[in-house]
Order: structure tokens, then sequence, then C-alpha cells
């Protein structure tokens, strides 16, 4: 489903992402972890297509076509969903109505009709169940006055509605306790589907008890550092990123060592 | 009385049978304004001696005038003996022949605003046969209004019809003294609306469809005199969301309300006169006097305005509180895109105890649109425990664009109190990413955030207006960003 290739990434001229490969398969759920400023949230926010990232090098292919050439709305549309690591607050806006608004924008684009109030309200009443939510929410401006909690649990709200192919969720265990923890895991469980992928962007392996990975990758230095299976978050926990890091930096030295040694 | 809903197609499908437009001969009077213009203007429309005096004391008044500068607008001097004051209902000879002589980007407008075929022809100025008027509903409402006692008519009529009710009330208000272009207005008005709610009746309808139709051919100089007798209540809906083609560059109309004792007054505006091309060529001068009187006990009067038309807008609905414990609101939305300015604002002058005022006022700024919030609060020594609570928000998009805000509080009572919050924000870009994330364009998050950021004074909209008012700020926002 998604295919990077040697993804080279600056943001304002300062290199985050250095030769970055990743594939996810239909189905697949991927754990990204790493620690901070290893260029997890880039890579995020790389795939949403967020202004300020700057492709410099390598390719991203998504259901067999070009990623990059997609606006932010198009890849929505195509089935791509980025959980907020910090959701925007926007005044006024009803939850429901931007709900609505992505909803029936998807459903244009793939030639369904738009699902009406009523429709519409039956279908969010039912996912609101599913992530614990007062349908009080629903009314309230997108986000504001939200506590962290209610903030991440709309973030899932609005993938459920949405049901992508392809979900990002950056930092989404952050800042909740262990019980919003546990929903937002069930929400996302409940997703879990052969023919949708996931990547979780996360700094700790927390998450993972709850949402078991079929895959852990390390990012660090701007690139996959280390690759395995859901074993290796626990790997990790105990030996902490400096494990990575150096390793990394002493594999970095060898090669600098033998291009040094090549040329001479 | 059981009438079936009004479909605009069977209205202008009505051949144009009688109206006070047929009382006016066809040539028009030539350029320019003197004392004889006048007289010929006043001849013309068969007024009584009385509208004669006033509009030559008005005249007289304003030869000693000087055109005011004080607002943060900018425009070439306007040339005063350069303009038609008085023309007679345009001909079949004028304007485009038909739609395919319209510029395209008007009817690319209609389109996305969902206007009728018909309709659009007609805003678009077509000359078209069936002349396109408002006999039928005139006729059924004014049944229906006629039976609670309520005047609606225009003001040539009432002027004829009513000449007791105009001599009482006309200017005091707004007094033809009052300044440069209400009293150019005084001089030469060729027509407008009037409304009369007797003591205790309740409008039972918004009075707005009846206007719409009919505001066609008020000319540049319009005057309204609504009057809302001892615990009447009347809302009264003036404009259009379809921008209006017009030639006249000048506007310059008159809004008289008056309250009496216990009486309520809901006037919403919807203001979208043609901007100006998007390098700010042509478009309309829309400098308007609006000013309510709440003149006795327990009365309310509220203004609701969305502008996004006209080139530049000068314009400051006003609430004067004599009554006591009367109140006045003030509800605005101000859009400016490309080359457009806006000085819009409100004064509440409070004289009555414990009067009470509230001013909303959201401003946006697009393109290299100047948008300036100018308002006046100004609390009499007699204004015992009077209110007032403001606030004044602004919202960019771009970076070329203007926001002002020029408050004025004048306060001579201890006892007042006064409030003022201002904002002035950006539509963040993580705003925009955010929507489009969830797969809505950027156009459609502009407007999907600006009508968010509008929404308190949408709600002060009749239904029907307000969705159309939000569906016009999506379209007159368009190309503001990218």
């Amino acid at each position: 489903m998604l295919e990077i290739r040697n993804l080279h990434v600056t943001v304002d001229d300062k290199p985050i992402l250095r030769g970055l490969d990743l594939e996810v398969r239909a189905g697949e759920v991927h754990a990204i972890m790493g620690p901070n400023g290893s260029g997890k949230s880039t890579l995020a926010h790389v795939l949403a297509g967020r202004e300020g990232y700057v492709v410099t090098q390598g390719e991203i292919r998504y259901m067999g076509r070009d990623l990059l050439a997609l606006a932010p709305e198009e890849r929505a549309r195509e089935g791509i969903f980025l959980a907020f690591q910090y959701p925007v607050e926007i005044p006024g806006v009803a939850n429901i109505y931007l709900l609505k608004a992505a909803l029936n924008a998807m459903r244009r684009h793939r030639g369904e009709s738009e699902l009406d109030a009523v429709d519409f309200l039956a279908l969010v009443k039912g996912k609101l169940k599913l992530m614990d939510m007062d349908e009080a929410l629903l009314y309230r401006a997108v986000n504001e006055g939200f506590s962290g909690g209610e903030k991440k649990r709309n973030e899932i709200l609005q993938m459920a509605v949405l049901e992508p192919r392809l979900a990002i969720l950056d930092e989404t265990d952050s800042g909740l306790d262990i019980d919003a923890l546990k929903v937002v895991a069930n929400g996302v469980n409940a997703m879990r589907s052969p023919e949708r992928a996931m990547i979780l962007v996360t700094h700790y392996q927390r998450l993972l008890d709850y949402i078991r990975p079929d895959r852990v990758h390390v990012l660090a230095l701007g690139r996959i550092a280390l690759s395995g299976g859901p074993d290796l978050a626990q790997d990790l926990e105990r030996r902490g990123y400096g494990w990575v890091e150096g390793w990394v930096q002493a594999e970095a030295q060898k090669r600098h060592a033998a291009s040094a040694g090549g040329a001479g | 009385m059981g009438k079936r809903p009004v479909q605009l197609d069977e209205l202008i499908s009505q051949e144009y049978r009688h109206g006070f437009y047929t009382t006016l001969d066809a040539d028009a009077v030539p350029r320019g304004l003197s004392e004889d213009v006048i007289r010929t203007i006043s001849a013309k429309k068969q007024e009584p001696a009385f509208m004669l005096e006033w509009r030559l004391k008005a005249f007289r008044h304003w030869l000693t005038m000087t055109e005011p500068h004080w607002a943060t607008v900018h425009h070439p001097p306007i040339d005063y003996q350069e303009i038609v004051y008085y023309s007679a209902p345009r001909g079949k000879a004028d304007g485009p022949k038909s739609l395919a002589e319209v510029d395209p980007e008007l009817l690319r407008t209609y389109e996305k605003l969902g206007v009728p075929l018909q309709e659009r022809e007609l805003l678009a100025g077509v000359a078209v046969d069936a002349v396109f008027d408002s006999v039928s509903v005139a006729t059924t409402f004014k049944e229906k209004l006629g039976e609670l006692g309520i005047i609606f008519c225009s003001f040539s009529e009432a002027v004829h019809n009513h000449p007791d009710l105009v001599q009482e009330y006309l200017g005091s208000v707004v007094p033809y003294t009052d300044n440069f272009f209400a009293t150019l207005n005084s001089a030469v008005f060729s027509d407008g609306s009037f409304c009369y709610i007797p003591p205790g009746v309740r409008c039972p309808m918004e009075l707005s469809t009846y206007f719409r139709i009919n505001a066609r051919n008020t000319g540049q100089f319009e005057r309204t005199l609504i009057i809302a007798d001892r615990g009447a209540y009347v809302s009264y809906l003036e404009g259009c969301t379809a921008p209006m083609r017009d030639e006249n560059q000048l506007h310059a109309a008159v809004v008289e309300l008056i309250a009496r004792e216990g009486a309520q007054i809901k006037y919403s505006t919807v203001q979208n006169w043609y901007p100006g091309d998007k390098d700010g060529k042509g478009g309309i001068y829309n400098f308007v006097t609006k000013r309510g009187d709440c003149r006795e006990a327990n009365s309310k009067i509220s203004w609701t305005q969305v502008e996004t038309g006209s080139a530049i807008t000068w314009k400051y609905p006003s609430v004067i509180l004599r009554g006591d414990n009367s109140v006045g609101e003030f509800h605005s939305v101000a859009l400016t895109n490309h080359w457009q300015q806006a000085d819009t604002g409100t004064k509440m002058i409070h004289l009555g105890r414990n009067t009470k005022s509230t001013i909303l006022s959201k401003g946006i700024s697009a393109g290299h649109g100047s948008n300036a919030y100018r308002g006046l609060v100004k609390v009499a020594k007699s204004a015992d425990g009077a209110r007032n609570y403001t606030q004044c928000d602004s919202l960019l998009l771009g970076d070329r664009c203007a926001a002002h805000t020029f408050p004025y509080i004048e306060v001579k009572n201890p006892t007042a109190r006064v409030e003022h919050e201002a904002s002035t924000s950006r539509i963040g870009e993580d705003q925009l990413f955010y929507c489009q994330s969830r797969g809505i364009s950027a156009e459609d998050a502009v407007s999907l955030i600006v009508s968010g950021f509008c929404k308190e004074v949408f709600r002060q909209l009749p239904m029907e207006f307000a969705v159309e008012a939000q569906k016009l700020l999506g379209v007159s926002l368009e190309g503001s960003i990218g």
C-alpha cells in the first residue's frame, strides 16, 4: 500500500529525514519509534502533505501512485488520515459540521451521494459509543476548550467516521491517562482490518501494550535504524534510545571511514 | 390565508400592471444639482409643498458643507455636478440585450449562489419583456398587512397617501443637516420604503420578499422610514445576496427607525453591491446613514448587517437610546477582499436611564482589503445605570490586508458600565492544513473557518438569510488564498 524509498526531507533547509525506507502493506500495523527530534512527526506530516516539508530526494508511492503529486485534501480523499499530535482548534465551527463536511467531501470524491443530516447523525452516534464520548462534544466548536484526552479521542472519532485506508497516528498516546489510553486503543483496534494499514508514531512503548503492532521501526538520525517484530519495543524500553543512536553513529563512522579509505 | 408559497419564476412571469414607477416620465433631468433640478424632481413626483420645502432646505444646507474625509477610505474626488439625480426606470433599449452580453464573471457568481435563471437577467440589468414586478405578492401581502393596520409601501406612495405620518417623522432621527451625504440624500432622494406598525401590532411576517423584489430601481439615493408605534414589533430585511449591477457609482442612502414605547425593530441587511474588479476598478461607493431612535421607554432596536459588497463602505447604523430601559444592538460582519475598503461601525448614544447596548463586530480582510471598525459609545449625564458591551474581532487572510479598530468612548455618568473587547487573528496555516487533511479543499476550509468566525452574527439573521449570507461569504472570498 505504501512504499517509501530513500526519502530525504528538509524543514527550513535543515535536513530531517535522510534516506528513509519503509514499506507498509494492507492489514499491517507499523509502529515508528524514536527519540525526540529523530524525524517521526516529520514523516507523519510529509505523508499528509503539510507545507514547509520539502522532499529533496526519494519517492513515496501510495496505492501505486506518486503520493507527492497529490494535494493534502486529495490524499485525504484517497484514504490517508493523520491523527494530529496537537489537534487544531477552529472557533465557531461545530465539531459535527467539520465531520460532515469531511465525510461528504470524501463521498463526493468516490462518486457516492452525500449523507443527509439524519443518516449522518445515526452514523456518528454509533462511533461515539465506540469512543466513549459524550454527544455534547459534537456540538462544541472543533477542539475548542477540549481537554487533552478529549482532543485525542476526537481524532480517533474522526478516523472512525472517515474510515481511511491508511491511518497515521502521530503521538496519539501523549498526554493521555491510562483510562483514556485504553479507550483510544480500543477504538484503534476496532478499526484494524485486512484492507486497512496503520502507522503509529510514538515515543513510548506504552501504547503498544494495547495496540500490538506487526512491525516496529526505530528512527534515528533521519532514517530507520532498526526494524523488528513487536518485541523490539520492549527491548527499546529496557535499553533506551541511546543504545540505538550510539549504534547508528558507530555505523555511520564505519561507513565514513570506509569511503575515506576507498578514496585514499 | 392558505396561500401558496411565493415562487420567483411565477412572480416574474407577471405582466407589469401598475405601481409607483408608472407615475414617472421616461425622461431624465439634466446632469448636476441646482434648485431647479430639485424642483423638477419634486414636480415629477407630484409631491406636496412640504416635501419640496424640505428638499430645498436640505439642498441649501448642503451647499455650505464639505465632503468628509475622516474615514480610513480613499477615493478620487467625486464630481457632484456630473451625477444625474433623477432618471426614470430603464427602458428596454438600455443595458445588455441578453445574458450573453453580461460579464461572465458575474454570471459565474449567480451560478454559485444558485440565483434562479430569470432572476439573473434582472439582477444583471438585462432588459426583459416581462417586467419583474411584485404586484401579486404585494397585493397578497398588503391585504394581510392592511387588516392589521400596517402600512408598507414605497416612500413616494407614503408621501401621497400618508403625508401626516411622513411629515411627523421624516428627518426626526436623521435631520436634513446631519452630514454631507445624508443632506445630499434629503435634497434629491428618489424613492425608498415606508413602514408603519400601529400600536400593539406584531408584524406577522418578515418584511423581506416584497422589498427584495421591489429594491430594483430604487436608485442611488434611497430613503427608508420605519415607525413602530407603542408595543409594536417588526423585522425588516434589506438587500439581496446576489450582486446587483448598477451604473451609479455613488450610493447615499438614509434609513430612519423610530421605536415608541415598548416597541421593537429588528433591521437586517445583506449588502452586496458590485465591489469592483480584482484590480480595484469600478465598484460602488456606499455612503449610508442609518440611525434608529428608541424614542420612548422599554423600546428596542437591533441592527444586523452583512457587508460584503461595494468598493467603499462608509456606514454606521446607530441607536439613540432616549427612552428609559431601552436597548440597542449592533451585529456586523464586514468583509473586504481585493481592493475593497470598509469603514463601518456604530454609535450607541445612551440618554435614558438603565439603557443597554451591545456591539458585536466581525471584520474580515483579505487580499488588499482594508477594514476599519469605528464605534462610539456615549453615555450622557442623564443615563444612570447605562451599560454597554462591545466586542470587536478582526480576521486577516494573507499579509497584504489591513484591519483597524477605532473605539470612541465618552462617559459622563459615573454609574455607567462600559466594556470593550477586541481581538485580531489570522487564519492559521495549521487550521487550513487540519481541514485539508480531512479532505476539505483550501477554499472550502477558508469559508468554513470564516463562517465559524461570523457565527454569532449570523445567528441574528433570519434563518433563510443566514444560509444565503454564509454562501455569500464563501463566494466573496474566492481567490483570497493560494
